[in-house]
């Protein structure tokens, strides 16, 4: 039992760190949006040459 | 071409179902006839689509088209608005809306017209569409798109109406302005999961303690120790939460949830950590943790939901008209509508709405402003009209002198009026922090009748039981259901079109009271059809022929009518504003119009067509005469056609004891005729002016709760007068600002459907409730007869949290749709 002194400062350390990772993934807003991520994963991207368009360019430089 | 015939007819979504060569490529509304190429491949129903159409597959990104599961909505079609969006370039704009970070700029757009998953698609694809963006990310549930873009290569102006080509005309969001509240509820979810990792540490420490696999008092010591120091930040750092709102409770002196529950986590913790200092005595650690995270889930999906409706709110508040077109010496720019000077020339062209207030200088035109008054019929308007911001023009390009821009409008005055009048409103106490506010004194005084009673048979352990009594009677399952069953049924409002400003709404609409109904666009369509036709049939056909160009509400009811004319082909058409309209259809001359307007020519005929067109106007019904080569052949009348779902629905609000009102600006003869169609009513008034809206709810207020049903700006002030107020969908943008809950979809029938559910709502709130009590019961009297243990009160607090979550979210509220038995 012992081990006991050991595995369990083992396990708050664990749990610390998966607290901080929880924390630094929230504050970089990865929580804010659960709706999208799902529908983006079903559209995968698809190679074809990019061509830019712009329909009205504009007129002259402001 | 003309955009606005096919894209803006609200019979349009019926007629999805023509052959595909008759539907455009782009936005799947049917085609016009006079627009149909026999040769072409492809048909589109305006030029805005083609381009559309043209600029997706320029940029490789034509699989949008076979992505997509859903056709854009009426608004969704694509519309190039033509803006030039030059005031996104302008330095205050910047200085407003465009954050930096690093060398990047970033900007963030509401979306019009995102209706399903291969929007998100077509729409993260913009980097390829516009060189200069780095990425593009949207959020569905806001509809917000954050844009980063290089300054250097790639002007705001350009992004915005590469995405307005695209269908998806975009609002500038004050993204800086919600940064705050972002910022809270990633505190708050932090919070949330650094609570759920100490919870879940200190329940496996307490089942080695209860297990007694730890005897031995050095083990004993540590598990004790180790929990002590887990359960402190659970405490401090993610329950201060309920602390602070227990400060602000005793501040102000109001009952609130957070006081019993900081009375039990802190007596539960000081008596604990007292415990394992000493050595000796029971301890709550692992009940304490659980409880503190338990009770954040239920308080971060409440916060959840008050920001999807807020989000819902801002995407509204971003879709007025912001930007004015200016003429002046050196042509015509865009400025920023509040920027306008008094005295400036400012062109709208058809369909937009105006930004300003101000003096018709050129032009004749209609006005519809249905929006603004709740008139149904729109409003001829000359050289030396007044006219307003926020009304629509439907007939010509009109040009108009700014008599007032900004704040110093008609629309700005009365939305101020809503924001007063909603101040004065007085906060509505929830059901569960009333109980609370009981539920503190009876568990205070149970407590201390303990520690009495307890003190002459036990002196030492009297200390204990009180504690545990507090404990166990911490209200977590209490605290928990409220929140719960207000966000599961908020999202399921949500899912059936209903949406909720906030949970208070639920309580207060369940009330029965009075329910007052604008009429326009509520009880009926908004928009004319044909109700009687006496005449020759003969003429069907080259009526509608005549018309088919027109977007005059009169014309667009007589083609939607009389069924598009394919053989016949009009020509030299002429609208005359205020009177008719003239064109040669098959080689014979047609007149459509006032008496005025067929008199000009002839009056021949053997119909008594003056007096079916007196008869039409003593109903209040717009009528027009047709003649064909001067001689009159036939009349048609027109009125603004009730719901079909509205009779119904209305009488199942009766029976649930409401009381139905009819408030309307319109005239009176034309509310009478709505209002007989209706049903009984406790009152039925037209005429009224939005001021006069306002006092009958005010005056209503006093013999009961008032529901207000409107869609118009003219409804705002009477909205916000009311105990809560309901905007149905394609009601003005002004109104749902104004609103506590808005639908998506039209109609009556969701009003029935928002006050059925909020019913069921409160019956599952009021469960939830006499469930934790009927645990806190048990609770409370084994603690006082002394035979709690903190194993027992681990067990009991988790089973009554689950059976209110369990009957809180599997409770069908708002599905299915109410039946006539519910």
């Amino acid at each position: 039992m012992t081990v006991l002194f050991v595995v369990l400062p083992l396990a708050v350390v664990l749990s610390i760190s998966a607290a901080l990772a929880f924390a630094w993934a929230t504050r970089r807003g990865q929580f804010d949006d659960l709706e999208t991520p799902a529908v983006r994963l079903l559209c995968d991207d698809i190679n074809e040459r990019p061509r830019s368009l712009d329909p009205h360019p504009p007129r002259s430089p402001s | 071409m003309t955009p606005e015939l096919s894209s803006s007819t609200p019979e349009a979504t019926l007629k999805r179902a023509v052959p595909d060569s008759l539907s455009c490529a782009h936005c799947g509304l049917p085609v016009p006839d006079a627009v149909v190429g026999s040769a072409a491949e492809r048909h589109f129903c305006c030029s805005a689509c083609e381009l559309a159409h043209e600029l997706i597959h320029g940029a490789g990104l034509g699989a949008y088209y076979e992505r997509r599961d859903a056709l854009p909505t009426r608004s969704g079609a694509a519309r190039d608005t033509g803006g030039s969006y030059r005031e996104y370039d302008d330095p205050s704009f910047r200085a407003r809306h465009v954050t930096h970070a690093g060398a990047d700029a970033r900007l963030e757009l509401f979306l019009a017209g995102i209706h399903c998953t291969a929007c998100v698609w077509l729409v993260e694809r913009l980097p390829r569409v516009v060189p200069g963006v780095r990425s593009a990310s949207l959020d569905l549930g806001r509809s917000a798109l954050d844009v980063t873009f290089d300054e250097a290569r790639v002007l705001p102006s350009a992004i915005a109406r590469a995405l307005a080509v695209l269908g998806y005309p975009p609002h500038p969001s004050l993204v800086t302005q919600r940064e705050g509240e972002r910022r809270a509820e990633r505190a708050l979810l932090v919070r949330l999961g650094v609570a759920g990792a100490l919870a879940g540490n200190v329940m496996l420490m307490a089942l080695a303690l209860y297990s007694g696999a730890a005897e031995d008092a050095p083990y004993a010591a540590l598990l004790r120790g180790a929990s002590l120091l887990l359960t402190a930040p659970a405490v401090f750092f993610c329950g201060s939460v309920f602390l602070r709102g227990a400060g602000a409770a005793l501040r102000t002196r109001t009952p609130h949830m957070d006081l019993p529950i900081s009375i039990g986590i802190l007596a539960g913790f000081a008596q604990s950590a007292h415990h394992t200092l000493f050595g000796r005595g029971e301890i709550y650690f692992d009940t304490l943790a659980v409880l503190i995270f338990l009770l954040l889930v239920g308080r971060w999906l409440q916060q959840r939901h008050h920001r999807a409706a807020q989000g819902a709110l801002d995407l509204i508040a971003a879709l007025a008209p912001a930007t004015a077109r200016l003429v002046d010496g050196e042509g015509r720019r865009d400025v920023p509508a509040q920027a306008a000077p008094v005295g400036a020339l400012v062109e709208v062209r058809v369909d937009e709405r105006l930004p300003i207030d101000g003096i018709v200088v050129a032009g004749r035109s209609s006005i519809d402003s249905a929006w603004l008054t709740g008139e149904s019929l729109p409003e001829e308007v000359k050289p030396g009209d007044r006219v307003y911001a926020g009304t629509t023009n439907r007939g010509q390009t009109l040009l108009l002198r700014v008599e007032g821009a900004g704040t110093a409008t008609r629309l700005a005055r009365l939305l101020e009026s809503v924001e007063s009048a909603q101040t004065r409103r007085a906060p509505i106490v929830r059901l569960a922090d009333r109980v609370a506010g009981v539920f503190v004194i009876v568990v205070l005084a149970l407590a201390a009748g303990t520690l009495v009673a307890w003190s002459f048979i036990e002196p030492t352990r009297a200390l204990d039981h009180a504690v545990a009594l507090l404990v166990v009677t911490c209200p977590c399952a209490l605290g928990m259901a409220t929140p719960l069953a207000v966000s599961a049924a908020l999202k399921r409002a949500a899912r059936a079109g209903i949406f909720f400003k906030g949970g208070e709404f639920l309580e207060a609409l369940a009330r029965p009271g009075t329910l007052a109904f604008d009429k326009t666009g509520t009880l009926t369509e908004g928009r004319l059809a044909l109700v009687s036709f006496e005449g020759d049939p003969g003429v069907k056909a080259l009526v509608s022929a005549a018309e088919n160009g027109s977007g005059h509400p009169i014309a667009r009811a007589l083609v939607a009518a009389f069924g598009p004319a394919p053989n016949l082909r009009a020509e030299s058409v002429r609208e005359e504003p205020g009177r008719g309209l003239v064109a040669r259809v098959a080689g014979h001359e047609i007149r459509v119009g006032s008496r005025a307007h067929v008199e000009g020519s002839s009056a021949a005929s053997t119909l008594p067509w003056r007096e079916a067109l007196a008869a039409a106007a003593e109903l209040g019904r717009p009528a027009v005469a047709v003649a064909v080569d001067g001689a009159v052949r036939a009349v048609a009348a027109f009125s603004d056609p009730v719901r079909s779902d509205a009779p119904a629905s209305l009488e199942s609000l009766r029976r649930r004891g409401y009381a139905i009102a009819l408030l309307s600006g319109d005239q009176p003869r034309v509310v009478d005729a709505v209002a007989a169609e209706l049903g009984p009513m406790v009152e039925a008034r037209g005429g009224l002016l939005p001021e006069e809206k306002q006092a009958w709810v005010e005056r209503a207020r006093r013999d009961g709760p008032v529901v207000m049903v409107g869609d118009g700006v003219n409804d705002a002030a009477a909205m916000a007068a009311a105990d809560v107020a309901i905007a149905v969908h394609g009601g003005a943008e002004a109104s749902l600002g104004a609103a506590d809950v808005f639908t998506t979809v039209p109609g009556v029938g969701k009003v029935l459907e928002a006050v059925v559910g909020a019913r069921r709502t409160l019956a599952v709130i009021r469960r939830g409730i006499w469930f934790s009590l009927a645990y806190n019961a048990i609770g409370v009297v084994l603690c006082m007869a002394g035979r709690i243990s903190p194993l027992l009160a681990a067990l009991l607090m988790p089973l009554s949290s689950l059976t209110v979550v369990t009957s809180a979210l599997r409770a069908r509220t708002f599905d299915p749709p109410p039946r006539e038995d519910a």
